[in-house]
């Protein structure tokens, strides 16, 4: 139910512990002997999803994946219930789920923030230097014809044009551009999360300013113009390994940290331009990594 | 749950808008009635046509179960990737799945026509035109309008799944509210979509009791009247009703019998 | 889109490692409600055939839920009957209470369709009902009741695919992500095999039928 679950998430926020104590029925993984890898169901995630398998295999573990577990909600619920024990999360993004009224948005405060706000029973562990956060886009010819660079440069013509974005985006983020930046769109049209749909608005004209992510292959494919966001609107979102408190050997969180401290945001570019770009498997680019960067 | 339900949608700012229920209703409504108008335009002349001939019949029901089984997802992005744009692929896919059961509906229901009553009108020296107007149309109208409902229920829910490749509509709230954890949102988005599907098929079907012939509704011609009351969308086809011993799916087991 | 491509796709021996996971999970999440909705349509059906209130209840809760499109109701159903919102086993009941209004009307028909004179025999020899229902009236009703199945996994077959939208798995998975990835190869996949997989589903139940009712079988033009 949809109200429970919202409410099983807040009782396991605010109550004892009863989840470090339960090994959760059904799952023989309280004990660390098999543990589930989740992943939302997008390239990169399920690449670091892959990632994490197979260093945790390297430990001796018996390791499942779950790809494609879809949205925060459930990787949470599973991680919560037992079924999953790690996910690859970003901070900024798992930040505003366990607080919406975060205001956060350097790496080092967001991580600070989470650790202290999440969940009884979740811990995040060694956050990454890699990051893949929003960023609003244009074309090189918007970009020319307006003087575009920064979003403040964006601000003083926002009300000619149009964005895509997202269909979360406007309750997240129309009344925080428009207090820092002055930014009030003509449109906020709802396209997907950085997906086809967005950059070929984004492409044809129909979208003026788009929200895509900093790994996407696609920004330098089709030469897009970033824009920076000078007053830090957006949070940091590095990459974080989401686990259930306890569930990992000291060796297990030692093997996951290994790969935040190797991973980079060129990396994260590169892997996703593999399996988006050039149709690799996400497994195959996945093991390929650790072998290469980790092995 | 309830509560936050209709908190969502009693919620002013939900009825503005370009993301407002109104625009959104309206635009799942446009893309409806232009993909069943579509459909119909192509779907019935071939059904009548195959119907009265009879040729043609055997590839019209392979085709149409083949068609049943093709995923809405899986056509409209492939249809998406492949012409290009929200709107003309969308459109393509609602009028791919709305054209089998019209198609259905029209050859079944002209096929179905007591034979005793062709011959009658051949008798009194009809000529073909006459018997397709006059005789087989009418009789034939309770499941032609039936394969029209059911097109209509297919194409309300199927365009709340191409929300996924871009278009507007009602699936937005379904499909924004999952990403967003809005679960009102989704609730209110689901509940949008089955009320308007409802609604349209309570519409048809009083357009399907005005336009069949009083004749049909009371008395009943041949079976024809026994299937009319309740669902006259029946889909099976000779072939498939015929190994049945004589035994006749009521025609509520093919109505709807693709949902999206 | 070129065979190449396809070739390339289908050439990784990971990508085939996932599509038969997908495609296992696609099959049991359409045949398990497929069962379900089976058993719970007959002593429903059995109900509605005998008793005309069931049978007016029983249709206009059949018709009314027939209206609601699939992706609202495995979102509505958690709210429901409790379960989590985005787990596979919405799905599961969904697609069961879609076979289930389905296949009633198809019992009901079916019943319906079994001549007077052999319920009648029936009872004669002294046949109590549920004895008459089983050995009896259930057989003959087989046919009829087989057209409604295999409507119903046809259905379930390709709706399956619509729950990759609120990430429960099955071929559909092969749509989105070919879609964000703008890569036809998997798209095409995963409609072929639904097409195949509601392809032999549906020979197995006319040969499943055929063996249930031998004295069909030298009906002229009978079994298709």
């Amino acid at each position: 139910m949809v109200a429970v679950s919202t409410a099983a998430l807040a009782t396991a926020c605010g109550s004892g512990d009863p989840l470090s104590e339960d090994t959760g029925p059904g799952n023989d993984g309280g004990g660390s002997t098999t543990i589930t890898v989740g992943s939302a169901d997008f390239a990169e995630n399920q690449i670091l999803m892959e990632i994490y398998a197979e260093v945790l295999r390297g430990t001796g573990a018996e390791v499942n994946t779950e790809p494609g577990v879809g949205s925060r909600e459930f990787l949470v619920g599973g991680l919560e219930d037992g079924s999953l024990t790690v996910v690859p999360e970003y901070t900024g993004n798992l930040l505003y789920y366990v607080d919406t009224d975060a205001g956060e948005t350097t790496p080092d405060d967001v991580y600070g923030a989470l650790a202290e706000r999440l969940p009884e029973g979740l811990a995040v562990l060694d956050q990454a230097e890699a990051q893949n956060s929003d960023v609003l886009t244009v074309t090189e010819g918007t970009a020319g014809r307006y003087g575009l660079e920064t979003l403040d440069d964006l601000g003083e013509v926002c009300g000619e044009l149009v964005l895509g974005a997202a269909g979360e985006w406007r309750d997240r983020w129309a009344s925080r551009i428009q207090e820092l930046y002055g930014c009030e769109f003509a449109e906020i049209r709802t396209t997907d999360a950085g997906g086809p749909i967005t950059i070929d608005n984004l492409d044809d004209g129909t979208v003026d300013v788009a929200n895509l992510f900093t790994t996407m292959p696609a920004i330098q494919e089709h030469g897009f113009v970033e824009l920076e966001d000078t007053r830090q609107m957006y949070p940091a979102q590095n990459v974080v390994p989401l686990v259930r408190d306890g569930d990992l050997s000291a060796e297990q969180r030692d093997a996951l940290n290994e790969v935040s401290a190797r991973i980079s945001t060129d990396d994260l570019t590169e892997l996703a331009r593999r399996v988006e770009v050039d149709r690799e498997n996400y497994v195959d680019v996945a093991r390929d990594f650790v072998e290469r960067v980790l092995g | 749950m309830i509560p936050q339900l209709i908190e969502w949608l009693t919620d002013p700012a939900h009825w503005r808008g370009p993301d407002g229920i109104p625009k959104r209703l309206l635009e799942h409504l446009y893309y409806c009635l232009v993909a069943a108008g579509f459909a119909t335009l192509v779907a019935l002349p071939v059904g009548l046509f195959i119907g009265h001939t009879g040729r043609g019949g055997t590839l019209l029901v392979g085709a149409g179960n083949a068609l049943r089984a093709l995923p809405t997802l899986g056509l409209v992005t492939f249809l998406y990737l492949v012409v290009g744009g929200t709107q003309t692929a969308t459109l393509i896919g609602l009028v791919v799945l709305a054209v089998p059961p019209i198609l259905a509906g029209a050859y079944s229901g002209v096929q179905q026509v007591d034979r005793r009553v062709v011959d009658a009108a051949v008798g009194v020296g009809m000529t073909r035109w006459q018997r397709l107007w006059q005789v087989e149309v009418p009789n034939a109208m309770p499941l032609i309008l039936g394969g029209i409902r059911n097109a209509v229920l297919q194409v309300v829910a199927t365009a709340a799944v191409a929300a996924y490749v871009g278009l507007g509509g009602l699936g937005r709230y379904v499909l924004d509210g999952i990403r967003a954890v809005d679960y009102p949102k989704v609730l209110a988005g689901a509940l949008l979509v089955a009320l308007l599907a409802i609604l349209l098929d309570v519409v048809l079907s009083g357009v399907q009791w005005l336009v069949v012939p009083a004749g049909l509704r009371t008395a009943g011609v041949g079976d024809v009247g026994r299937r009319r009351p309740r669902r006259p969308a029946r889909r099976e086809v000779r072939g498939e009703t015929t190994d049945t011993g004589g035994g006749r799916v009521d025609g509520g087991a093919g109505h709807g019998l693709r949902k999206r | 889109m070129t065979l190449d491509e396809l070739g390339r796709y289908l050439g990784s021996p990971s990508n085939r490692e996932q599509l038969a996971e997908q495609f296992g999970q696609h099959v049991y999440l359409s045949l398990v409600p497929l069962l379900l909705g089976l058993l719970v349509a007959v002593p429903l059906g059995w109900g509605a055939q005998r008793l005309p209130s069931v049978r007016a209840v029983v249709f206009g809760g059949a018709s009314v839920l027939y209206t609601v499109p699939s992706l609202a109701l495995f979102v509505v159903i958690p709210g429901i009957i409790g379960t989590r919102t985005l787990d596979s086993i919405n799905v599961v009941v969904a697609l069961t209470l879609y076979t289930a209004a389905l296949l009633v009307r198809s019992v009901v028909g079916a019943l319906d369709a079994v001549p007077g004179p052999v319920t009648a025999a029936a009872t004669a020899m002294g046949y109590r009902p549920l004895r008459r229902f089983l050995t009896v009236e259930l057989p003959l009703a087989v046919p009829v009741l087989t057209a409604g199945v295999r409507v119903a996994s046809v259905s379930n077959i390709s709706l399956v695919s619509v729950g990759a939208l609120i990430g429960t798995g099955g071929l559909g998975v092969l749509f989105t992500e070919g879609f964000r990835t703008r890569y036809l190869a998997p798209i095409l996949v995963g409609i072929v095999l639904t097409l195949l997989l509601a392809l032999v589903v549906d020979r197995a139940l006319v040969l499943a039928r055929n063996r249930l009712t031998p004295w069909t079988r030298s009906t002229p033009g009978g079994a298709r």
